[in-house]
């Protein structure tokens, strides 16, 4: 985590749009540490082409969102769970 | 729970400038006409979309400097190498229109019922949300103790430095300026540091609620002083707005 890296709250009109609801205050669960946090707290960085997501604690990628020919292409593969 | 919950738009909608109002060297309060603003929670944002003529597009998240009830209106910080902030800082006219979606969030807001004491950090235009929950905790008429320890690099970088000399009832105002002081000055001179955060911040037993916002450096090293001296994580909220070139 460097001092680039935003937080949950920075994608929460990217979620909106495509979970179709606020999604700052879901709780989600790490598929590989299983590290519970609310996605407002989750790591997020934004390289230019994407977002993506990762936990606080293993760093592993939770969500990776690619927007193409204004469509957002989610991948949500890192989650155990996402509530 | 009780409250407010206005629903975003998910969608983007045509907003027109209809003020500009400069607060420092870097940083403009623009109001925003919305037709339908569905309204908004102290704290939450924006996201603005600029097109330019060739169709390239940008996009960030603004968090709103107003309270609940007021016009819309956002404070930007101009960033150097920004792609929307020196448009918005240096160029936007009354009149202009850009693309806003929200109002969006729902982590990082304060209503009177969510309750206090609060401890409100702020680094740089970290400010900005945290004067929309001050707002509204005078707006709503709450007499919750709050403390609101500010960092900037110098008195010139102090957004809302008149409205933040006057604060409300129950309300104060700890500033730190870290890079240069006015001549005759006796508050902390530093950035935030354990230290600062001991002689400031709301004892753990008063069960206060903290909200940081800012740099992420700043939040990161904020949020884990709290947590040293014993603020539980789940009531020290934070918002990071990445690398500012603080």
């Amino acid at each position: 985590m460097d001092d680039a890296t935003l937080d949950g709250n920075a994608i929460g009109g990217l979620l909106a749009s495509v979970f179709g609801t606020d999604m700052t205050m879901a709780v989600s669960t790490c598929g590989s540490c299983g590290a519970v946090s609310v996605v407002a707290e989750l790591a997020v960085y934004r390289p230019g082409l994407g977002t993506v997501v990762r936990c606080r604690s293993c760093e592993s990628v939770l969500m990776v969102f690619v927007a193409l020919h204004g469509t957002t292409c989610t991948d949500l593969m890192g989650m155990a769970s996402l509530s | 729970m009780a409250g407010t919950a206005v629903r975003g738009r998910l969608t983007w909608q045509t907003a027109t400038v209809s003020r500009i109002t400069r607060e420092t060297a870097s940083a403009v309060t623009l109001r925003l006409e919305v037709p339908d603003w569905p309204g908004h929670r102290a704290g939450q944002h924006v996201d603005i979309r600029l097109t330019a003529d060739d169709g390239y597009q940008a996009e960030r998240a603004y968090s709103i400097a107003s309270a609940p009830g007021e016009p819309l209106t956002i404070t930007v910080e101009r960033l150097d190498d920004g792609e929307v902030s020196p448009y918005l800082t240096e160029e936007a006219q009354p009149g202009d229109q850009l693309e806003v979606r929200g109002p969006i969030g729902g982590y990082f807001v304060w209503e009177a019922e969510t309750g206090g004491p609060l401890l409100l950090a702020a680094g740089g235009s970290g400010v900005v949300p945290l004067r929309a929950i001050l707002r509204e905790r005078s707006r709503a008429g709450s007499s919750v103790p709050v403390r609101l320890l500010y960092s900037s690099r110098s008195w010139d970088d102090v957004i809302y430095s008149s409205e933040l000399g006057f604060p409300a009832e129950g309300v104060e105002v700890i500033h730190t300026l870290t890079r240069s002081q006015p001549p005759v000055w006796h508050g902390y001179a530093r950035r935030v540091d354990r230290q600062m955060l001991a002689e400031v911040a709301w004892p753990a037993a008063d069960r206060p609620l903290a909200y940081v916002c800012g740099p992420t450096n700043f939040v990161e090293s904020v949020a884990a002083g709290l947590v040293g001296l014993s603020y539980p994580a789940e009531r020290v909220k934070t918002e990071r707005f990445g690398a500012t070139g603080q």
